[in-house]
């Protein structure tokens, strides 16, 4: 049995723990608020765009020459895919969750025999696929300076795809992130974005005629690459209400486990602190019974 | 019956304006400037750097965008913008600081036409603001 002074320090060091994982709590939830806010303000833009985007791939006239974003290179050899994570850790399964659907895909994908190229957004998706995957990672960015998600820095990520579509890099691009649903449940998802994918059954589907000024092919070269923008920047929302979901949670189980911890340490350290005052008692009585 | 249409102007970040009492709208389309009033055919168009001004009872509004896509449908306008400002809040020093990038930029000669187009006709719109 550890001694009694192993015990103390022990008690002490696991009650300065809780005490940490406590403030990142609730350092986390508050966080988590404004996160929380931005990403469904930032809905609407999103859905609007989708909308519009949707009437405009439905009343396109001459679907051969759409345009390359919007129908694809022909081909399904080359497939980018964007993992987007965190650049933090202690965020209980919040990259791992993403990795892991990521690296499922990229099974997949090499199972069918095509090939791979991984952009990495943030840096802790990137040090967990260097490993395995690092010939294959041919980006990686992180917005470490930035302290919110930003429309800029989204920009900035969809400028480097176009920039390889258009040089003929890749035919598929598909982003990974984490859909935040609520503090507890985060939902990994890979969502294609080039070709973009247009869901036909789509309940919004409208029947008006549009005017369209210039015509559908120029405003779908125009809207397409903004699009991509639109689509990340949703991502890095969602992901870092997820991010501050799951560290919030990962913390709060956190400070639970240390709490059960400490109790169990000190019922053991009271126990020991008995054990030896009993001891002592004997050895007194014994000793004064002898005499 | 009454003129008003729904106007919304969304950004990436968060939903910029909303109104429901507008009776005017004049947007700097791509192809020129385009007017809206009540019961306007469904249009989707862009926009490029200029002035979006709002009339409703109120009086008149002047927002700066550079640029963005405008639907109309329904009679609700939707426009869609990462970049636009209040005219009114637009101080003198950050106009001429945006104008300073936009020269530079301009004087650069790897852009495309397209591009020195926009970024000509954004000079001119923030000379006028100025």
């Amino acid at each position: 049995m550890a001694s009694l002074d192993d015990l103390k320090k022990r008690i002490a060091s696991v009650k300065s723990t809780q005490k940490i994982t406590k403030a990142m709590k609730m350092v986390a939830a508050a966080k988590l608020k404004r996160a929380q806010d931005s990403a469904e303000k930032g809905r609407p833009y999103s859905e609007k765009m989708n909308n519009i985007i949707l009437n405009l791939s439905e009343g396109i006239s001459d679907k051969e020459n759409a345009p390359k974003l919007l129908s694809g290179t022909g081909k399904d050899q080359i497939h980018l895919c964007v993992v987007m994570t965190s650049d933090r850790g202690l965020c209980g399964g919040f990259n791992s969750n993403i990795i892991k659907k990521a690296k499922s895909y990229f099974s997949r994908l090499s199972s069918e025999g095509k090939e791979l190229k991984i952009i990495t957004v943030g840096s802790k998706g990137n040090d967990q696929l260097k490993r395995v995957f690092g010939d294959k990672i041919i980006e990686n960015i992180s917005f470490k300076n930035s302290k919110n998600a930003n429309f800029f820095d989204a920009e900035k990520v969809s400028k480097i795809i176009i920039e390889k579509f258009q040089k003929e890099e890749f035919d598929i691009c598909t982003i990974f992130f984490n859909q935040f649903k609520n503090v507890i449940t985060q939902i990994p998802q890979a969502q294609q974005i080039i070709p973009l994918k247009t869901d036909i059954d789509d309940k919004e589907k409208s029947e008006d005629n549009y005017e369209f000024e210039p015509d559908e092919d120029e405003i779908l070269t125009n809207l397409l690459p903004k699009n991509i923008s639109t689509q990340i920047f949703k991502a890095m929302l969602e992901n870092s209400a997820s991010e501050q979901g799951a560290r919030m949670s990962a913390m709060d189980n956190a400070t639970r486990n240390a709490g059960e911890m400490v109790d169990k340490l000190t019922i053991e350290y009271n126990r020991s602190r008995q054990a030896a005052i009993t001891k002592e008692l004997i050895e007194i009585i014994s000793g004064a019974e002898s005499l | 019956m009454s003129e008003e249409f729904k106007l919304e102007v969304v950004n990436p970040e968060k939903s910029f304006l909303s109104k429901d009492d507008v009776t005017e709208v004049v947007a700097p389309a791509f192809e020129g400037e385009i007017g809206i009033l009540k019961d306007h055919i469904s249009i989707i168009s862009f926009l490029k750097p200029g002035i979006i001004k709002i009339y409703s009872k109120l009086g008149e509004e002047k927002y700066y965008v550079e640029d963005g896509i405008i639907e109309f449908k329904n009679n609700n306008l939707s426009i869609l913008t990462s970049s636009i400002f209040n005219i009114k809040d637009m101080e003198k020093s950050k106009v001429d600081e945006m104008l300073r990038v936009a020269e530079k930029e301009t004087a650069k000669d790897n852009i495309s036409d397209q591009a020195k187009y926009l970024i000509d006709q954004k000079i001119e719109v923030l000379r006028t603001i100025n």
